[in-house]
């Protein structure tokens, strides 16, 4: 009797685990069938990416995830509660990297950075932290729109179908007005075709840019959207904004700063050699510079870029839905999806991977502090020579070495890797960072036997 | 009707059930081509398309199949692997607990690891020296160097 029951079980239990798997495979036979689904259809003009997420429902669902806030050991973001007020509605921001390090404020003294600089959150928050940060007090150009918005159809719109005269109209603006003109954060429509979904730049500013950085290597007349192979545009594409930048001249274009190469010292050498500085440095009169996220350029110089690793490969791995294999829209740390991220290539344990990343981030942080102890001496003397009175042509030079030591740092701070994306690089860059803290206070010491500033040498 | 018919008529109707439901699926789901070396087989089911796709343009198309590499060579062995990786593959597809990128376990290293003796022993016989014993001592492996000699990844 209880072995007939038994039996029974057994059969029952086959039965279900048989019907889940067929199931199973039917659903993935009818996926198979049907990649895609045009439900709506998209052109140059759909901006909504609600719209788009209706013919492309998983992409669009990654996508939405980039509200997500989560740390890693050396970045991503907390989310913290904060009381809503009329002028700043929200409810919950990320932590405040100049509380977490004050040297930072000493750095960027004078400069609105100075005064709100928070962990940057997933693309989702782009549009709303830069609406709200305080730095907007001190009345920002519509340029900064360019990576904060949905900006193709408003620069087609405003150009009247010419990009660029958009581009050149809404740079000029200020924050406010053409903020009205767009309503999304990043989306489909800046980085796809509507109508073939390949990829493809939406941005005037890096098809400049890297036009100037290819005539560097030789490369003539270099169109992007004509001339990048595909594996190139899964980079180029966020490369349009994870960049070095300035806004040029009373029209605020915003450029990339490339005609010289795009290293941290040519790029420093472009500045000098058209004499731009971001701002006075409140404590001691520098001349100095803001570098902002050189994601592209710091990743160029590393192994990943040279094994023509892409950034889409790593912060948008390709990963299986059913029986479909898609990139995953869910723009994020490489460290919270090592599986899809590195294990692709890289057939070592989770954990080994992860302790690799680590070490090369903390051997960075760990030199980062050093120079930035070493700027903050030099911002140190410098104010105490200034104090005593010392003219300027007596703290020229080493006035000149705080710009070039502080925008070096900032080229390893700002970039969102602490190092990983180019882990020698980023320790070079800080040597000459330290060098150059170090040479400052001794122009400082000696009146009259002070050592001038060298020119950084072009190509390092 | 005494409990004993009732569960007489359980017992017809869960076996039947589990049966029919097993014998359909079994050829809904190509069962009979797991059974024979055509390695198209172990691309049925999407998640093999890669290592299938690599294997197409390796060197070792011409010389090996799937099983040659991923069973044992004797009968038995063999469709008792099978048999128990098609368990495995059907019990992780249907829960969908599993990783993206998948990785082979040490059983499945050894039998691979073994199949490049069987075919290279000229050669790997020579390195390993006298004193091998078996395939899983550790101190040389053919595959921790020439993995990709199959298929990429």
């Amino acid at each position: 009797m209880k072995r007939l029951v038994v039996t029974i079980g057994f059969f029952a239990v086959v039965a279900v685990a048989g019907l889940a798997l067929l199931t199973n495979i039917m659903e993935r036979k009818t996926e198979a069938k049907n990649p895609f689904f045009r439900v709506v259809e998209l052109t140059d003009d759909t901006t909504d990416p609600e719209v788009w997420g209706k013919n492309f429902p998983l992409q669009y669902d990654a996508y939405k995830r980039t509200v997500d806030q989560v740390r890693t050991r050396y970045g991503g973001s907390e989310a913290l509660p904060r009381t809503p007020t009329d002028v700043d509605p929200r409810s919950i921001v990320a932590q405040s990297k100049i509380e977490e390090d004050p040297r930072l404020k000493a750095m960027w003294a004078g400069y609105a950075f100075s005064k709100d600089f928070r962990e940057e959150r997933g693309h989702a928050h782009m549009l709303s932290d830069q609406r709200f940060t305080e730095r907007q007090s001190v009345g920002q150009p519509g340029t900064c729109l360019n990576c904060h918005a949905s900006m193709y159809s408003a620069y087609k719109q405003q150009g009247g179908g010419d990009l660029v005269a958009g581009f050149e109209k809404i740079n000029k603006m200020p924050y406010e007005e053409a903020a009205k003109l767009v309503d999304h954060a990043v989306a489909c429509i800046d980085c796809h075709d509507a109508g073939t979904m390949a990829l493809r730049i939406t941005r005037p500013a890096f098809m400049e840019g890297i036009a100037a950085y290819k005539t560097t290597q030789g490369i003539k007349d270099y169109d992007v959207n004509r001339d990048a192979s595909r594996q190139e545009m899964r980079s180029y594409v966020c490369a349009q904004c994870h960049v070095e930048y300035y806004f040029k001249g009373s029209e605020k274009r915003l450029t990339y700063p490339w005609s010289n190469g795009i290293k941290a010292e040519e790029i420093l050498a472009y500045y000098d050699e058209i004499a731009f500085k971001d701002w006075t440095h409140k404590d001691t009169g520098a001349a100095v510079l803001k570098a902002q996220h050189p994601e592209f350029e710091m990743w160029s110089q590393g192994i990943h870029a040279r094994s023509g690793v892409a950034c889409a490969d790593c912060h948008m791995p390709y990963k299986r839905e059913g029986a479909h294999k898609i990139s995953d829209h869910h723009v994020r740390s490489p460290m919270l999806n090592i599986n899809r991220a590195c294990q692709t290539c890289h057939t070592v344990p989770e954990e080994e991977l992860k302790s690799r990343v680590e070490i090369i981030q903390a051997n960075t942080f760990e030199t980062r502090n050093r120079a930035m102890d070493a700027l903050m001496d030099l911002i140190a003397d410098l104010k105490t020579a200034q104090d005593a009175g010392w003219s300027d042509a007596e703290l020229a030079a080493a006035r000149d070495f705080q710009r070039k030591a502080q925008f070096l740092v900032d080229f390893v701070e700002a970039e969102n890797s602490t190092g990983f994306h180019a882990p020698q690089e980023a320790v070079r860059v800080l040597s000459q960072s330290i060098d150059y803290a170090r040479k400052g206070q001794m122009a400082l010491r000696a009146p009259g036997r002070k050592p001038s500033a060298p020119a950084v040498a072009k190509g390092g | 009707m005494t409990s004993k018919t009732l569960l007489i008529a359980l017992l017809g109707v869960s076996s039947g059930l589990a049966i029919g439901v097993g014998a359909y699926t079994f050829v809904y789901a190509k069962g009979g081509s797991y059974l024979v070396n055509d390695p198209a087989a172990c691309a049925n089911c999407h998640i093999m398309q890669d290592q299938y796709n690599g294997w197409l343009k390796s060197g070792h198309r011409h010389v090996a199949t799937c099983n040659d590499c991923h069973t044992p060579h004797a009968l038995i062995p063999k469709y008792a692997v099978k048999a128990e990786n098609g368990f495995w593959h059907s019990f992780y597809f249907t829960t969908g607990n599993y990783p993206d990128i998948i990785r082979a376990r040490p059983v499945s290293r050894r039998i691979t690891e073994d199949a490049c003796r069987r075919c290279h022993s000229g050669i790997t016989e020579a390195i390993a020296g006298p004193h091998f014993v078996s395939a899983s001592a550790e101190a040389v492996s053919c595959i921790k160097c020439h993995r990709e000699v199959g298929h990429p990844k």
